[in-house]
C-alpha cells in the first residue's frame, strides 16, 4: 500500500546518521526544557523554536518531533515528582502520581508513565500514518468556504465548548484575533492596527506571543504568589521498575487511554484534557482497587499518560492534513512550519512527503528513545527540578528573551514581549485560558483570507458559505458547540454546587 | 495552601471592581478597531476588503465585553488570593532595563544580566552579588553557545567584543 512505502521511505529519511542526532537533541532537550516546572509542551516548543533557525527545514522538523514529545514526557515527571502539572493535560498524571511518589512509589509511575507514553505514542503514530492519507484526499476537494466553516469549528471548541467559563474563553479567542489583524494585509497590501509603528507591518510574531504569554506570563505569575505556594520534591525511592502486578494493572489503561485519546486529538476538538479526565474517570469506574484511587493507583497514571500522548500524536492529524492547530502546543508546531515557509495542508503532502513522512517516522523513533533516554536518566531530571526557584525563572525569562532578540532584537518586539507578558499575568490571574489566544493569533489570518477567497469567488454572495454542504454542516457543528455550554449551564451549577 | 488573605480584591459576591475594568478595555479594543477600520481607504473589488473582519471582530468584542460585564457585576468573576505586587514591578524593571540596555546597544550579556538579576530577587533572593556573578556567567555561556556555535547573531556590546 502507498501508506507503507511513504512510511518506509520516511523512515529511510529518519534513520540516516545526522537526523538521528537530531532527533536525540530534540528527545533531550524537550525533556530537560519540560521537566522545569511550569513549563508546558508548548512553551518548550516555543523556547526552543530558535535553536532549530540554522538547521534546514527536515532537520529542525525531525528535532520538533524529539522536542514535542521529549516536552510531554518531561511535563509528567514534573507533575509526578512536585505536583505541579505543567498543563491541564498532566493534571490527572498529578492526581494519582504524586500520591504514588508519596508513598514511596514513584520509580514505577515514573516506569509505567513513560512506557505507557512509548505504547500510547507508538499506536497513535500508526494511526496518524494511516489517517492521514484519507484526510488529505478528503481535504483536498475542501474549497475556501469549507476551510473557514471548519476553522469556525476550531475556534469554538478551542475556546469555548469545552474550558470552564465559554465567555472568558471567547473573549481569550478574540484577543488573539485581533492580535492576528495587526500588520499588513495579504491581499490588499493595506496596513491594519500597525499605528504607523513599521515594526508591526509584519504582524505579531507567534512565538513573542507564546513565550510572552506562557513563560514571561507564568514568571509574573508565579512571582506574584510566591508567599502562597510551597513546592515539595518527592525523592524517588526505592525500584524503578513495575512489578510483575505493576504491569498487570497498567497494560490495559494504556491501551484504553490511546484509544480515548488518539480520536478525539485528531478531531479538531482541542486540547488533551478531555481524553486524559475521561481516561482516569474510566480507570476509577473500572479498577479492581477502587480504595486506593485518590491515594496512589498505577491505573490513574498508567491511562491518563497514555491519553494524553496519543492525544498529542493525534492533534498532527489536522495539523499535517488540514493545518489546523487545535492546541497551543500544535500551534507551536505550525510557527516552526512557518518560519520555513511550509503550510501543512493536503499541499504539503504532495509537494514534499520527504518532509512529511520523515517528520512521522521520526515521531516513532523520537518516541522509542525517549523509552530508552528517560528511565536510566531520570535522577538527571531530578537535579533539575532541585534548581532553587529564583535561579530557575530567572534563567527561564534570560532564555525566553533570547530567542526575541535572536529573531528581532529591536525595542518595539521586546515590548511586546513583555506586554503580552503583563498580558499572561492578568489573564491567568482572572482566569482566561491562555491557548485560544495563540490560536486566534495562528488562525484568524488564514481563516480571514479563506472567507475572502470564498467571497471572492461567488462575487460576494454570503450564500456560498451554505450552498457547499461541507461548509453548511461545519457551520451547524460550529453553532451547537457554541450554544452547547450555555445550554448545559445549568447542569454545570448543578454540578459546581455539589463540590 | 488555603491561607485566606485580605487582598484589594473583593472576594464576596458582589460587584467584581477589577471585572469592570476588563470589559472597558475590552470595549476600548472593540473602538480603537472600528476607528483604525475607518482609516483603510475602501477598495473596490469582490467580496470583503479589509476594512470589513476589524468591525466584526470588534462587534464581538463589544457582545464579550458585554458578557465580561455582567459577570462581573454579578460578582461570577473566579476568586483570586492576594498579589505581591513588587514582585511582579521587579519583573517588569528586569524587562525594562533589558529593553533599554538593548536598545542603547548595551549587548546581550549586560541586558540578560540586569534581568537575570532583577528576576531572582523578585523570587526573594537577597544576595545581589552572587546572582549578579551566576547571571553573568551564564548569559556569557549561553552568547558562546548561540552566537558563536549556533551563529544566531545576538546583539553585541562592550562586553562581547571582548569575548
Amino acid at each position: 500500500m502507498d501508506t507503507f512505502a511513504a512510511l518506509a521511505h520516511g523512515m529511510a529519511i529518519a534513520v540516516q546518521p545526522m537526523n538521528l542526532l537530531y532527533a536525540l537533541i530534540g528527545v533531550f532537550l524537550g525533556t530537560a526544557v519540560g521537566v522545569l516546572p511550569g513549563i508546558g509542551p508548548a512553551l518548550t516548543v516555543a523556547l526552543l523554536l530558535p535553536v532549530t533557525y540554522k538547521l534546514d527545514p527536515g532537520g529542525s522538523l525531525i528535532m520538533f518531533a524529539g522536542i514535542y514529545y521529549g516536552g510531554m514526557y518531561g511535563g509528567s515527571t514534573t507533575a509526578i515528582l512536585i505536583n505541579t502539572p505543567g498543563e491541564s493535560a498532566s493534571m490527572a498524571t498529578a492526581l494519582e502520581g504524586n500520591k504514588m511518589a508519596k508513598a514511596g512509589r514513584g520509580g514505577p509511575a515514573l516506569a509505567t508513565s513513560a512506557i505507557g507514553s512509548f505504547v500510547a505514542g507508538t499506536i497513535a503514530t500508526i494511526g496518524l500514518a494511516f489517517l492521514s492519507p484519507y484526510l488529505v484526499d478528503i481535504a483536498v476537494r475542501f474549497g475556501p468556504e469549507d476551510y473557514f466553516a471548519l476553522m469556525c469549528v476550531a475556534f469554538i471548541t478551542v475556546s469555548a465548548t469545552f474550558g470552564d467559563s465559554p465567555i472568558r474563553g471567547l473573549t481569550s479567542l478574540f484577543i488573539g484575533l485581533v492580535l492576528g489583524l495587526v500588520g499588513i494585509d495579504k491581499l490588499t497590501g493595506q496596513a491594519r492596527l500597525a499605528f504607523g509603528v513599521p515594526e508591526l507591518l509584519d504582524g505579531v510574531e507567534v512565538t513573542t506571543l507564546a513565550v510572552g504569554l506562557f513563560a514571561v506570563g507564568e514568571a509574573l505569575y508565579v512571582a506574584s504568589r510566591r508567599h502562597h505556594t510551597e513546592e515539595k520534591i518527592e525523592a524517588v525511592k526505592g525500584s524503578l521498575w513495575m512489578t510483575r502486578e505493576d504491569w498487570r494493572r497498567s497494560w490495559k489503561p494504556w491501551l484504553r487511554g490511546t484509544m480515548f485519546g488518539f480520536p478525539i486529538g485528531a478531531l479538531p476538538a482541542g486540547g488533551a484534557e478531555i481524553p486524559t479526565f475521561l481516561s482516569y474517570s474510566t480507570e476509577r469506574r473500572l479498577t479492581k482497587y477502587p480504595d486506593e484511587f485518590g491515594k496512589g493507583a498505577i491505573e490513574g497514571v498508567a491511562g491518563p499518560e497514555a491519553a494524553n500522548n496519543a492525544s498529542a500524536a493525534g492533534t498532527l492529524v489536522p495539523l499535517l492534513t488540514l493545518g489546523l492547530p487545535t492546541s497551543a502546543t500544535a500551534a507551536m508546531m505550525l510557527a516552526g512550519f512557518q518560519q520555513y515557509g511550509l503550510n501543512p495542508g493536503p499541499l504539503l503532502f504532495a509537494e514534499r512527503p520527504d518532509l512529511v513522512w520523515g517528520l512521522i517516522a521520526s515521531l516513532f523513533i523520537a518516541n522509542t528513545m525517549l523509552l530508552v533516554l528517560n528511565l536510566p536518566l531520570v535522577g538527571l531530571w531530578v537535579r533539575l527540578l532541585k534548581i532553587p526557584t529564583p535561579w530557575l525563572y530567572a534563567g527561564i525569562l534570560v532564555f525566553a528573551t533570547m530567542g526575541t532578540i535572536a529573531a528581532k532584537p529591536s525595542v518595539v518586539e521586546l515590548s511586546m514581549l513583555a506586554g503580552f507578558g503583563v498580558l499572561g499575568f492578568l489573564m491567568r490571574r482572572f482566569d482566561f485560558p491562555i491557548a485560544p489566544v495563540v490560536v486566534g493569533l495562528i488562525l484568524g489570518p488564514i481563516a480571514e483570507s479563506q472567507l475572502r477567497r470564498a467571497l471572492a469567488i461567488s462575487l460576494g454572495d454570503p450564500m456560498t458559505l451554505l450552498q457547499s454542504p461541507i461548509s453548511a454542516t461545519l457551520l451547524v457543528v460550529a453553532l451547537i458547540a457554541l450554544i452547547a455550554p450555555f445550554i448545559l449551564k445549568g447542569l454545570g451549577r448543578f454540578k459546581a454546587n455539589e463540590d | 495552601m488555603t491561607t485566606e488573605s485580605a487582598g484589594t480584591e473583593t472576594r464576596a459576591r458582589g460587584i467584581d471592581k477589577a471585572g469592570i475594568v476588563i470589559a472597558a478595555l475590552l470595549a476600548a479594543v472593540a473602538l480603537v478597531l472600528v476607528y483604525d477600520a475607518n482609516q483603510i481607504p475602501a477598495t473596490t473589488m469582490y467580496g470583503m476588503g479589509p476594512q470589513v473582519m476589524p468591525v466584526v471582530i470588534a462587534i464581538g468584542l463589544g457582545i464579550l465585553a458585554l458578557a465580561n460585564l455582567i459577570d462581573a457585576i454579578r460578582g461570577n468573576l473566579p476568586a483570586r488570593e492576594s498579589a505581591d505586587p513588587i514582585a511582579v514591578l521587579l519583573i517588569l524593571v528586569g524587562m525594562g532595563l533589558l529593553i533599554a540596555i538593548i536598545g542603547f546597544g548595551g549587548g546581550f550579556i549586560l541586558a540578560t544580566t540586569a534581568l537575570f538579576v532583577t528576576t531572582s530577587a523578585a523570587f526573594g533572593r537577597r544576595a545581589f552579588a552572587t546572582d549578579l556573578l551566576i547571571g553573568a556567567v551564564l548569559t556569557t555561556l549561553i552568547y558562546m553557545a548561540f552566537d558563536r556555535l549556533l551563529t544566531l547573531s545576538l546583539p553585541a556590546g562592550p562586553l562581547e567584543r571582548l569575548l
